[in-house]
Protein backbone atom coordinates (compact mmCIF):
# COMPACT_ATOMS: atom_id res chain seq x y z
CA UNK A 1 0.00 0.00 0.00
CA UNK A 2 1.59 3.64 -0.95
CA UNK A 3 0.90 6.40 -2.76
CA UNK A 4 3.58 7.07 -5.36
CA UNK A 5 4.54 10.03 -7.51
CA UNK A 6 6.19 9.07 -11.01
CA UNK A 7 8.16 12.36 -12.38
CA UNK A 8 5.54 14.13 -11.72
CA UNK A 9 5.65 17.73 -13.09
CA UNK A 10 2.82 20.80 -12.99
CA UNK A 11 2.75 23.89 -14.76
CA UNK A 12 0.92 26.61 -14.03
CA UNK A 13 -1.86 28.42 -16.52
CA UNK A 14 0.27 26.32 -19.42
CA UNK A 15 0.31 27.22 -22.73
CA UNK A 16 0.28 31.14 -21.68
CA UNK A 17 2.15 33.33 -21.66
CA UNK A 18 1.99 33.50 -17.81
CA UNK A 19 2.97 29.72 -17.32
CA UNK A 20 4.70 28.95 -14.26
CA UNK A 21 6.03 25.49 -13.58
CA UNK A 22 5.41 24.74 -10.02
CA UNK A 23 7.14 21.22 -9.73
CA UNK A 24 9.43 19.68 -12.28
CA UNK A 25 9.64 15.86 -12.40
CA UNK A 26 9.11 14.57 -8.44
CA UNK A 27 9.56 11.07 -8.31
CA UNK A 28 8.78 9.86 -4.12
CA UNK A 29 6.86 7.44 -2.38
CA UNK A 30 4.78 7.31 1.02
CA UNK A 31 3.66 4.02 2.20
CA UNK A 32 1.39 3.29 4.80
CA UNK A 33 2.40 3.96 8.50
CA UNK A 34 5.10 6.33 7.85
CA UNK A 35 5.69 9.92 8.93
CA UNK A 36 7.27 12.34 6.89
CA UNK A 37 7.75 15.88 7.05
CA UNK A 38 7.58 17.96 3.64
CA UNK A 39 10.19 21.28 3.83
CA UNK A 40 9.87 24.00 1.90
CA UNK A 41 9.33 27.72 1.33
CA UNK A 42 6.45 29.80 0.07
CA UNK A 43 6.74 29.07 -3.73
CA UNK A 44 8.66 25.67 -3.60
CA UNK A 45 6.11 24.03 -4.70
CA UNK A 46 4.80 21.94 -1.29
CA UNK A 47 1.39 22.73 -1.33
CA UNK A 48 0.89 22.09 -5.18
CA UNK A 49 2.26 18.56 -4.50
CA UNK A 50 -0.14 18.51 -1.63
CA UNK A 51 -3.03 18.79 -4.20
CA UNK A 52 -1.58 16.81 -6.56
CA UNK A 53 -1.39 13.75 -3.59
CA UNK A 54 -5.32 14.22 -2.89
CA UNK A 55 -6.39 14.36 -6.45
CA UNK A 56 -7.66 18.38 -6.88
CA UNK A 57 -5.48 18.90 -9.51
CA UNK A 58 -3.87 16.28 -12.16
CA UNK A 59 -0.31 16.42 -13.21
CA UNK A 60 0.84 17.95 -16.06
CA UNK A 61 2.87 15.27 -16.91
CA UNK A 62 4.00 12.16 -15.06
CA UNK A 63 1.45 10.41 -12.61
CA UNK A 64 0.04 9.63 -8.99
CA UNK A 65 -0.46 6.24 -8.55
CA UNK A 66 -2.45 4.87 -4.97
CA UNK A 67 -2.12 1.58 -4.61
CA UNK A 68 -0.79 1.09 -8.02
CA UNK A 69 -3.57 2.67 -9.82
CA UNK A 70 -3.33 6.07 -11.71
CA UNK A 71 -5.68 8.28 -9.82
CA UNK A 72 -6.18 10.39 -12.95
CA UNK A 73 -7.14 7.53 -15.10
CA UNK A 74 -10.42 8.07 -16.83
CA UNK A 75 -11.97 4.90 -14.71
CA UNK A 76 -10.26 5.76 -11.45
CA UNK A 77 -13.14 6.63 -9.12
CA UNK A 78 -12.02 9.82 -6.54
CA UNK A 79 -14.44 9.18 -4.21
CA UNK A 80 -12.45 6.32 -2.59
CA UNK A 81 -9.34 8.50 -2.95
CA UNK A 82 -10.78 11.09 -1.12
CA UNK A 83 -11.68 8.77 1.52
CA UNK A 84 -8.71 6.97 1.93
CA UNK A 85 -6.30 10.26 1.71
CA UNK A 86 -7.46 12.96 4.04
CA UNK A 87 -6.44 16.56 3.60
CA UNK A 88 -6.28 19.33 6.71
CA UNK A 89 -5.79 22.38 4.69
CA UNK A 90 -3.53 25.61 6.57
CA UNK A 91 -6.17 27.14 9.11
CA UNK A 92 -8.93 24.97 8.99
CA UNK A 93 -10.79 26.38 11.43
CA UNK A 94 -11.92 28.61 8.82
CA UNK A 95 -13.86 25.95 7.51
CA UNK A 96 -16.04 24.83 11.03
CA UNK A 97 -19.73 25.69 10.18
CA UNK A 98 -22.32 23.36 12.24
CA UNK A 99 -23.72 24.31 15.28
CA UNK A 100 -22.02 22.32 17.74
CA UNK A 101 -18.65 20.69 17.61
CA UNK A 102 -19.97 16.74 17.41
CA UNK A 103 -22.31 17.59 14.61
CA UNK A 104 -19.23 19.31 12.75
CA UNK A 105 -16.83 16.39 12.81
CA UNK A 106 -19.91 13.99 12.15
CA UNK A 107 -20.46 15.86 8.49
CA UNK A 108 -17.06 13.98 6.92
CA UNK A 109 -18.40 10.27 7.53
CA UNK A 110 -22.01 11.21 7.05
CA UNK A 111 -20.79 12.52 3.56
CA UNK A 112 -19.15 9.01 2.86
CA UNK A 113 -22.19 7.54 3.79
CA UNK A 114 -22.21 6.25 7.30
CA UNK A 115 -25.48 6.02 9.44
CA UNK A 116 -26.16 8.71 12.07
CA UNK A 117 -24.98 6.24 14.59
CA UNK A 118 -21.66 5.43 13.31
CA UNK A 119 -20.97 8.81 12.02
CA UNK A 120 -21.53 9.67 15.62
CA UNK A 121 -19.21 6.88 17.09
CA UNK A 122 -16.02 7.77 14.98
CA UNK A 123 -16.87 11.37 15.38
CA UNK A 124 -16.65 10.97 19.04
CA UNK A 125 -13.22 8.69 18.54
CA UNK A 126 -11.78 11.40 16.71
CA UNK A 127 -12.20 14.48 19.46
CA UNK A 128 -11.43 11.95 22.18
CA UNK A 129 -7.98 11.34 19.23
CA UNK A 130 -7.43 15.48 19.48
CA UNK A 131 -8.23 15.67 23.04
CA UNK A 132 -11.58 16.96 22.72
CA UNK A 133 -13.78 15.92 25.63
CA UNK A 134 -17.25 15.26 25.61
CA UNK A 135 -17.95 18.45 27.62
CA UNK A 136 -17.42 20.40 24.27
CA UNK A 137 -19.42 18.17 22.26
CA UNK A 138 -22.33 20.24 22.59
CA UNK A 139 -20.93 23.72 22.20
CA UNK A 140 -20.79 25.79 19.20
CA UNK A 141 -17.27 25.31 17.12
CA UNK A 142 -16.74 29.46 17.55
CA UNK A 143 -16.91 29.34 20.83
CA UNK A 144 -13.50 27.30 21.12
CA UNK A 145 -10.31 28.97 21.81
CA UNK A 146 -8.11 29.25 18.69
CA UNK A 147 -5.83 25.64 19.63
CA UNK A 148 -9.77 23.67 20.12
CA UNK A 149 -11.09 25.15 16.66
CA UNK A 150 -7.54 24.12 15.30
CA UNK A 151 -7.85 20.82 16.72
CA UNK A 152 -11.29 20.03 16.39
CA UNK A 153 -11.13 20.88 12.81
CA UNK A 154 -8.40 18.39 12.41
CA UNK A 155 -10.93 15.91 14.23
CA UNK A 156 -13.34 16.51 11.15
CA UNK A 157 -10.85 15.17 8.82
CA UNK A 158 -9.91 12.12 11.39
CA UNK A 159 -13.24 10.96 11.56
CA UNK A 160 -12.99 9.65 8.09
CA UNK A 161 -10.36 7.44 9.19
CA UNK A 162 -8.59 7.88 5.94
CA UNK A 163 -5.45 5.40 5.44
CA UNK A 164 -3.27 8.92 4.80
CA UNK A 165 -3.54 12.46 6.58
CA UNK A 166 -1.52 15.28 5.02
CA UNK A 167 -1.40 18.28 7.70
CA UNK A 168 -0.63 21.48 5.81
CA UNK A 169 1.06 23.71 7.88
CA UNK A 170 -1.00 22.79 10.77
CA UNK A 171 0.85 24.79 13.25
CA UNK A 172 0.67 28.55 11.21
CA UNK A 173 -0.70 31.41 13.24
CA UNK A 174 -0.17 29.94 16.91
CA UNK A 175 2.25 30.26 19.34
CA UNK A 176 4.76 28.41 20.63
CA UNK A 177 2.23 26.37 23.82
CA UNK A 178 -0.39 25.78 20.63
CA UNK A 179 2.25 24.51 18.27
CA UNK A 180 3.63 22.18 20.82
CA UNK A 181 0.30 21.01 21.67
CA UNK A 182 -0.73 20.60 17.72
CA UNK A 183 2.49 18.49 17.34
CA UNK A 184 2.42 16.38 20.19
CA UNK A 185 -1.13 15.79 19.65
CA UNK A 186 0.50 14.22 15.92
CA UNK A 187 2.95 12.49 17.09
CA UNK A 188 0.06 10.65 20.08
CA UNK A 189 -1.83 10.31 17.13
CA UNK A 190 0.08 8.61 14.97
CA UNK A 191 1.21 6.02 17.82
CA UNK A 192 -2.23 5.00 17.98
CA UNK A 193 -3.25 4.48 14.32
CA UNK A 194 -1.20 3.35 11.70
CA UNK A 195 -1.66 5.82 9.51
CA UNK A 196 0.73 7.54 7.37
CA UNK A 197 1.17 11.42 8.23
CA UNK A 198 2.99 14.25 5.43
CA UNK A 199 3.50 17.18 8.02
CA UNK A 200 4.00 19.88 5.37
CA UNK A 201 6.08 23.01 7.25
CA UNK A 202 8.56 25.61 6.34
CA UNK A 203 10.14 25.22 9.95
CA UNK A 204 12.45 22.03 10.22
CA UNK A 205 12.36 22.69 13.93
CA UNK A 206 8.76 21.67 14.30
CA UNK A 207 9.53 18.45 11.83
CA UNK A 208 12.64 17.37 13.26
CA UNK A 209 11.63 16.22 16.09
CA UNK A 210 8.81 13.20 15.08
CA UNK A 211 9.31 12.36 11.47
CA UNK A 212 11.31 9.69 10.22
CA UNK A 213 11.78 10.91 6.93
CA UNK A 214 12.07 14.33 5.36
CA UNK A 215 11.16 15.80 1.67
CA UNK A 216 12.74 19.21 1.35
CA UNK A 217 11.28 20.87 -1.75
CA UNK A 218 13.09 23.93 -3.50
CA UNK A 219 12.03 25.69 -6.67
CA UNK A 220 9.58 22.89 -7.43
CA UNK A 221 12.08 20.24 -7.15
CA UNK A 222 12.87 17.71 -4.60
CA UNK A 223 15.73 18.58 -2.90
CA UNK A 224 16.25 16.12 -0.29
CA UNK A 225 14.04 12.74 0.46
CA UNK A 226 16.02 11.06 3.71
CA UNK A 227 16.04 10.89 7.29
CA UNK A 228 16.70 14.14 9.08
CA UNK A 229 20.24 13.79 10.18
CA UNK A 230 21.01 13.33 6.97
CA UNK A 231 18.95 16.27 5.39
CA UNK A 232 20.17 17.99 8.12
CA UNK A 233 24.04 17.40 7.41
CA UNK A 234 23.43 19.27 4.07
CA UNK A 235 23.48 22.87 5.70
CA UNK A 236 24.92 24.63 3.13
CA UNK A 237 22.58 23.76 0.40
CA UNK A 238 19.40 24.18 3.06
CA UNK A 239 20.74 27.50 3.74
CA UNK A 240 20.98 28.01 -0.10
CA UNK A 241 17.22 27.62 -0.49
CA UNK A 242 16.63 29.96 2.74
CA UNK A 243 15.62 27.28 4.76
CA UNK A 244 18.20 25.92 7.95
CA UNK A 245 18.76 22.99 10.27
CA UNK A 246 18.01 23.44 13.72
CA UNK A 247 20.19 25.25 15.82
CA UNK A 248 21.75 22.88 17.77
CA UNK A 249 22.94 20.60 14.62
CA UNK A 250 25.15 23.83 13.60
CA UNK A 251 26.07 23.61 17.44
CA UNK A 252 27.42 20.82 17.23
CA UNK A 253 28.77 21.28 14.15
CA UNK A 254 30.55 24.67 15.08
CA UNK A 255 32.07 22.65 17.87
CA UNK A 256 33.30 19.69 15.76
CA UNK A 257 35.03 22.87 13.56
CA UNK A 258 36.66 23.88 17.02
CA UNK A 259 38.33 20.53 17.44
CA UNK A 260 35.93 18.55 19.75
CA UNK A 261 35.17 15.59 18.45
CA UNK A 262 30.95 15.32 18.92
CA UNK A 263 28.84 13.80 16.63
CA UNK A 264 27.41 16.01 14.01
CA UNK A 265 24.43 14.39 12.72
CA UNK A 266 22.32 15.32 15.95
CA UNK A 267 19.19 17.94 16.24
CA UNK A 268 17.53 17.10 19.16
CA UNK A 269 18.91 19.42 22.20
CA UNK A 270 18.75 16.46 25.10
CA UNK A 271 20.80 14.22 22.00
CA UNK A 272 22.91 17.12 21.86
CA UNK A 273 23.59 17.38 25.66
CA UNK A 274 24.10 13.46 25.70
CA UNK A 275 26.49 13.36 23.39
CA UNK A 276 28.46 16.45 24.83
CA UNK A 277 28.43 15.10 28.13
CA UNK A 278 29.75 11.76 26.83
CA UNK A 279 32.71 13.33 24.87
CA UNK A 280 33.41 15.20 27.86
CA UNK A 281 33.43 12.75 30.12
CA UNK A 282 35.61 11.02 27.54
CA UNK A 283 38.39 14.14 27.89
CA UNK A 284 38.56 13.52 31.48
CA UNK A 285 39.20 9.53 31.26
CA UNK A 286 42.27 10.29 29.44
CA UNK B 1 8.86 67.18 32.60
CA UNK B 2 10.53 63.85 32.67
CA UNK B 3 13.38 62.82 29.91
CA UNK B 4 11.28 59.58 29.44
CA UNK B 5 10.20 58.21 25.99
CA UNK B 6 7.42 56.03 27.73
CA UNK B 7 5.67 56.68 31.04
CA UNK B 8 2.84 54.19 32.07
CA UNK B 9 1.68 54.30 35.55
CA UNK B 10 -0.36 51.41 36.65
CA UNK B 11 -2.14 50.56 33.49
CA UNK B 12 -5.31 48.58 33.62
CA UNK B 13 -7.23 48.01 30.27
CA UNK B 14 -10.43 45.70 30.17
CA UNK B 15 -12.58 45.02 26.94
CA UNK B 16 -15.92 45.08 27.48
CA UNK B 17 -17.62 41.40 26.17
CA UNK B 18 -21.10 41.83 24.14
CA UNK B 19 -23.95 39.50 23.46
CA UNK B 20 -25.47 39.34 19.89
CA UNK B 21 -27.37 42.15 20.60
CA UNK B 22 -24.38 44.42 21.57
CA UNK B 23 -25.27 44.43 25.52
CA UNK B 24 -22.60 44.42 27.56
CA UNK B 25 -22.12 41.03 29.64
CA UNK B 26 -19.14 41.09 30.87
CA UNK B 27 -15.27 42.04 30.32
CA UNK B 28 -12.11 40.74 30.53
CA UNK B 29 -9.03 42.44 31.75
CA UNK B 30 -6.05 42.01 29.56
CA UNK B 31 -4.06 44.77 30.99
CA UNK B 32 -3.32 44.30 34.50
CA UNK B 33 -1.44 47.27 36.51
CA UNK B 34 1.54 47.54 34.07
CA UNK B 35 4.10 50.09 35.25
CA UNK B 36 6.88 50.76 32.80
CA UNK B 37 9.06 53.05 31.62
CA UNK B 38 11.49 53.74 28.89
CA UNK B 39 14.03 55.82 28.51
CA UNK B 40 14.76 58.00 24.86
CA UNK B 41 17.24 55.43 22.46
CA UNK B 42 16.73 52.15 24.32
CA UNK B 43 15.88 48.55 23.02
CA UNK B 44 12.88 47.23 24.71
CA UNK B 45 11.48 43.68 24.03
CA UNK B 46 8.39 42.58 25.02
CA UNK B 47 7.99 39.21 25.26
CA UNK B 48 4.91 36.50 26.44
CA UNK B 49 3.02 34.15 24.40
CA UNK B 50 -1.09 34.80 22.91
CA UNK B 51 -3.12 36.00 25.80
CA UNK B 52 -0.51 37.45 27.73
CA UNK B 53 -1.19 40.93 26.95
CA UNK B 54 1.47 42.11 25.25
CA UNK B 55 -0.08 43.49 22.44
CA UNK B 56 -2.49 45.29 24.38
CA UNK B 57 -0.30 47.29 25.99
CA UNK B 58 1.49 47.86 22.26
CA UNK B 59 -1.53 49.66 21.08
CA UNK B 60 -1.31 52.45 24.44
CA UNK B 61 1.80 53.37 23.04
CA UNK B 62 0.79 54.98 20.17
CA UNK B 63 -3.16 55.73 21.55
CA UNK B 64 -5.13 53.34 19.43
CA UNK B 65 -6.29 52.01 22.80
CA UNK B 66 -6.59 54.20 25.70
CA UNK B 67 -6.27 53.09 29.47
CA UNK B 68 -9.37 51.30 31.39
CA UNK B 69 -7.34 52.78 34.65
CA UNK B 70 -4.48 54.64 34.47
CA UNK B 71 -2.24 57.05 32.52
CA UNK B 72 0.03 56.35 29.54
CA UNK B 73 2.55 59.14 28.66
CA UNK B 74 4.51 59.43 25.54
CA UNK B 75 7.26 62.15 25.46
CA UNK B 76 5.26 63.51 27.76
CA UNK B 77 2.30 63.59 26.51
CA UNK B 78 -0.81 62.03 28.10
CA UNK B 79 -2.57 59.90 25.62
CA UNK B 80 -5.97 60.44 26.40
CA UNK B 81 -5.38 64.46 26.15
CA UNK B 82 -7.42 64.85 22.69
CA UNK B 83 -4.99 67.81 21.59
CA UNK B 84 -2.11 65.70 21.23
CA UNK B 85 -3.14 62.81 19.57
CA UNK B 86 -1.26 63.42 16.47
CA UNK B 87 1.54 64.63 17.93
CA UNK B 88 1.48 61.34 20.08
CA UNK B 89 0.94 59.09 16.55
CA UNK B 90 3.87 60.76 14.99
CA UNK B 91 6.51 60.83 17.92
CA UNK B 92 5.50 56.75 18.24
CA UNK B 93 5.15 54.81 15.30
CA UNK B 94 3.95 51.46 14.81
CA UNK B 95 4.46 48.10 12.56
CA UNK B 96 1.70 45.47 12.94
CA UNK B 97 1.98 41.65 12.53
CA UNK B 98 0.48 41.68 8.92
CA UNK B 99 2.30 43.35 6.32
CA UNK B 100 0.41 43.25 3.22
CA UNK B 101 -2.31 45.01 6.01
CA UNK B 102 -0.55 48.09 6.08
CA UNK B 103 0.92 48.48 2.74
CA UNK B 104 -1.19 50.66 0.16
CA UNK B 105 1.13 52.27 -2.45
CA UNK B 106 1.12 50.65 -5.89
CA UNK B 107 5.02 51.50 -5.90
CA UNK B 108 6.96 50.90 -2.90
CA UNK B 109 8.87 54.29 -2.53
CA UNK B 110 5.02 55.87 -2.95
CA UNK B 111 4.17 53.43 -0.11
CA UNK B 112 7.18 55.02 2.03
CA UNK B 113 5.91 58.48 0.68
CA UNK B 114 2.57 58.36 2.08
CA UNK B 115 3.23 59.18 5.60
CA UNK B 116 5.62 61.97 4.89
CA UNK B 117 2.89 62.82 2.00
CA UNK B 118 0.47 63.12 4.50
CA UNK B 119 2.31 65.00 6.97
CA UNK B 120 1.75 68.19 4.10
CA UNK B 121 6.08 68.26 3.65
CA UNK B 122 7.41 69.92 0.32
CA UNK B 123 7.89 67.59 -2.29
CA UNK B 124 11.57 67.73 -1.79
CA UNK B 125 11.86 66.72 1.42
CA UNK B 126 9.53 64.06 0.81
CA UNK B 127 11.91 62.20 -1.52
CA UNK B 128 14.86 62.57 0.91
CA UNK B 129 12.86 60.99 3.79
CA UNK B 130 11.60 58.16 1.60
CA UNK B 131 15.30 57.99 0.22
CA UNK B 132 16.86 57.50 3.92
CA UNK B 133 14.39 55.27 5.22
CA UNK B 134 14.53 52.60 2.20
CA UNK B 135 18.15 52.88 2.85
CA UNK B 136 18.10 52.17 6.70
CA UNK B 137 16.07 49.23 6.11
CA UNK B 138 18.21 48.23 3.00
CA UNK B 139 15.35 48.21 0.57
CA UNK B 140 16.85 51.17 -2.32
CA UNK B 141 17.36 48.75 -4.52
CA UNK B 142 13.55 47.55 -4.94
CA UNK B 143 11.82 51.24 -4.56
CA UNK B 144 10.27 51.39 -8.30
CA UNK B 145 8.79 47.81 -7.64
CA UNK B 146 5.17 46.85 -6.82
CA UNK B 147 4.97 45.88 -3.23
CA UNK B 148 2.98 42.17 -4.15
CA UNK B 149 6.03 41.43 -5.41
CA UNK B 150 7.98 41.48 -2.36
CA UNK B 151 8.90 38.58 -0.03
CA UNK B 152 7.07 38.98 3.63
CA UNK B 153 10.61 39.69 5.11
CA UNK B 154 10.96 42.53 2.16
CA UNK B 155 6.69 44.06 2.51
CA UNK B 156 8.17 44.04 6.81
CA UNK B 157 11.00 46.10 5.80
CA UNK B 158 8.93 48.33 3.94
CA UNK B 159 6.27 48.86 6.46
CA UNK B 160 8.93 49.86 9.00
CA UNK B 161 10.62 52.44 5.91
CA UNK B 162 7.13 53.96 5.42
CA UNK B 163 7.07 54.56 9.73
CA UNK B 164 10.52 56.07 9.73
CA UNK B 165 9.71 58.49 6.77
CA UNK B 166 7.87 60.25 9.46
CA UNK B 167 10.73 60.64 11.44
CA UNK B 168 9.28 59.35 15.28
CA UNK B 169 10.82 59.39 17.88
CA UNK B 170 10.36 56.12 19.01
CA UNK B 171 9.10 52.87 16.85
CA UNK B 172 6.83 49.93 18.13
CA UNK B 173 6.74 46.82 16.42
CA UNK B 174 4.00 44.80 17.08
CA UNK B 175 5.04 40.78 16.50
CA UNK B 176 6.91 41.94 13.62
CA UNK B 177 8.00 38.70 12.05
CA UNK B 178 5.00 36.23 13.34
CA UNK B 179 3.79 35.75 9.89
CA UNK B 180 7.46 35.55 8.46
CA UNK B 181 9.78 32.47 7.28
CA UNK B 182 13.01 32.65 9.30
CA UNK B 183 15.03 34.47 6.49
CA UNK B 184 12.37 37.24 6.36
CA UNK B 185 12.62 37.25 10.50
CA UNK B 186 16.05 37.73 10.60
CA UNK B 187 16.06 40.60 7.55
CA UNK B 188 13.40 42.68 9.75
CA UNK B 189 15.23 42.28 13.07
CA UNK B 190 18.52 43.61 11.90
CA UNK B 191 16.08 46.24 10.49
CA UNK B 192 14.81 46.90 13.66
CA UNK B 193 18.48 46.65 15.26
CA UNK B 194 20.22 49.29 12.94
CA UNK B 195 17.38 52.32 13.57
CA UNK B 196 18.36 51.43 17.21
CA UNK B 197 21.92 51.72 16.61
CA UNK B 198 22.56 54.11 13.55
CA UNK B 199 19.90 56.09 14.26
CA UNK B 200 19.22 56.37 18.08
CA UNK B 201 15.34 55.66 17.89
CA UNK B 202 13.63 54.10 20.72
CA UNK B 203 12.63 50.17 20.12
CA UNK B 204 10.04 48.88 21.50
CA UNK B 205 9.75 44.67 19.98
CA UNK B 206 6.77 42.81 20.74
CA UNK B 207 7.26 39.13 20.28
CA UNK B 208 6.75 35.62 21.12
CA UNK B 209 10.01 34.65 20.17
CA UNK B 210 13.48 34.84 23.10
CA UNK B 211 16.04 34.77 19.88
CA UNK B 212 14.70 38.17 19.04
CA UNK B 213 15.25 39.82 21.93
CA UNK B 214 18.49 39.04 22.76
CA UNK B 215 19.83 42.27 21.47
CA UNK B 216 17.32 44.27 24.25
CA UNK B 217 19.06 46.34 26.74
CA UNK B 218 16.17 45.59 28.84
CA UNK B 219 13.35 42.92 28.64
CA UNK B 220 9.65 42.70 29.86
CA UNK B 221 7.80 39.17 29.84
CA UNK B 222 4.01 39.50 30.21
CA UNK B 223 2.34 36.82 31.92
CA UNK B 224 -1.78 37.59 32.71
CA UNK B 225 -1.74 41.48 31.63
CA UNK B 226 0.64 41.50 34.64
CA UNK B 227 4.39 42.31 33.81
CA UNK B 228 6.09 38.61 35.01
CA UNK B 229 9.64 39.72 34.72
CA UNK B 230 12.38 42.52 33.98
CA UNK B 231 15.49 42.68 33.18
CA UNK B 232 18.39 42.35 30.94
CA UNK B 233 18.54 39.48 28.48
CA UNK B 234 21.12 37.84 30.46
CA UNK B 235 19.12 37.51 33.59
CA UNK B 236 16.05 36.93 31.85
CA UNK B 237 17.62 33.98 29.99
CA UNK B 238 19.30 32.38 33.05
CA UNK B 239 15.60 31.33 34.59
CA UNK B 240 15.24 28.79 32.16
CA UNK B 241 12.76 26.92 34.19
CA UNK B 242 10.31 29.90 34.88
CA UNK B 243 10.44 31.08 30.52
CA UNK B 244 9.14 27.94 29.67
CA UNK B 245 6.54 27.77 32.61
CA UNK B 246 5.43 31.53 30.91
CA UNK B 247 5.01 29.15 27.63
CA UNK B 248 7.92 31.00 26.06
CA UNK B 249 9.78 29.32 23.28
CA UNK B 250 13.19 29.08 24.54
CA UNK B 251 16.32 29.13 22.38
CA UNK B 252 17.35 25.77 21.40
CA UNK B 253 21.37 27.66 22.95
CA UNK B 254 19.74 28.58 26.01
CA UNK B 255 17.91 25.18 26.36
CA UNK B 256 20.75 22.94 25.70
CA UNK B 257 23.12 25.16 27.93
CA UNK B 258 20.52 24.26 30.77
CA UNK B 259 20.37 20.42 30.21
CA UNK B 260 24.51 20.76 30.23
CA UNK B 261 24.46 22.39 33.67
CA UNK B 262 22.15 19.78 34.77
CA UNK B 263 24.91 16.95 33.82
CA UNK B 264 27.65 18.75 35.85
CA UNK B 265 29.37 20.88 32.57
CA UNK B 266 30.32 24.43 34.85
CA UNK B 267 28.37 26.29 32.10
CA UNK B 268 28.75 30.40 33.12
CA UNK B 269 25.65 32.67 33.27
CA UNK B 270 22.86 32.69 31.07
CA UNK B 271 23.60 31.45 27.28
CA UNK B 272 22.11 33.58 24.70
CA UNK B 273 23.26 32.56 21.48
CA UNK B 274 24.81 29.79 19.92
CA UNK B 275 28.18 31.42 19.68
CA UNK B 276 28.42 32.18 23.22
CA UNK B 277 27.64 28.38 24.12
CA UNK B 278 30.57 27.21 21.15
CA UNK B 279 32.73 29.62 22.42
CA UNK B 280 32.48 28.41 26.93
CA UNK B 281 31.84 24.95 25.49
CA UNK B 282 35.21 25.47 23.58
CA UNK B 283 37.32 26.71 26.89
CA UNK B 284 35.87 24.23 28.86
CA UNK B 285 37.24 21.60 26.82
CA UNK B 286 40.63 22.63 25.87
CA UNK B 287 41.16 23.12 29.63
CA UNK B 288 41.11 26.79 29.83
CA UNK B 289 39.72 29.47 31.77
CA UNK B 290 35.83 30.97 29.89
CA UNK B 291 36.74 34.46 31.54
Amino acid sequence: MSIQIENASYIYEQGTAMAVTALSGISAQIREGEFIGLIGHTGSGKSTLVQLLDGLIRPTSGRILFDGKDINAPDYVKKELRAQVGLVFQYPEHQLFEADVLTDVMFGPKNLGLSDEDARLRAQKALEMVGIGPESFEVSPFDLSGGQKRRAAIAGVLAMEPKYLILDEPTAGLDPEGRDEILEMIAAMRKRTNMAILLVSHSMEDVARHVDRIMVMAGGRLLFDAPPAEVFSHIEELEKVSLAAPQVTYIMRDLHRAGIPVRTDIFRAEDAAAEIARVFSQRDAV
Amino acid sequence: MTDLMIRIKNLIHEYIERDDDGNATGSIRAVDGVELSVAPGEFIAVLGHNGSGKSTLAKHLNALLFPTEGEVWVDDMLTTDDGHLWDIRQTAGMVFQNPDNQIIGQVVEEDVGFGPENMGLPTEEIWERVDESLKAVDMEKHRKKSPNKLSGGQKQRVSIAGVIAMHPRCIILDEPTAMLDPKGRREVIRAARALNDVEKITVILITHYMEEAIYADRIFVMDHGKVAMTGSPAEIFSDVEKLRALHLDVPQATLLADMLREKGLPIRGAVLSRDDLVRQLTALYGGQDTK
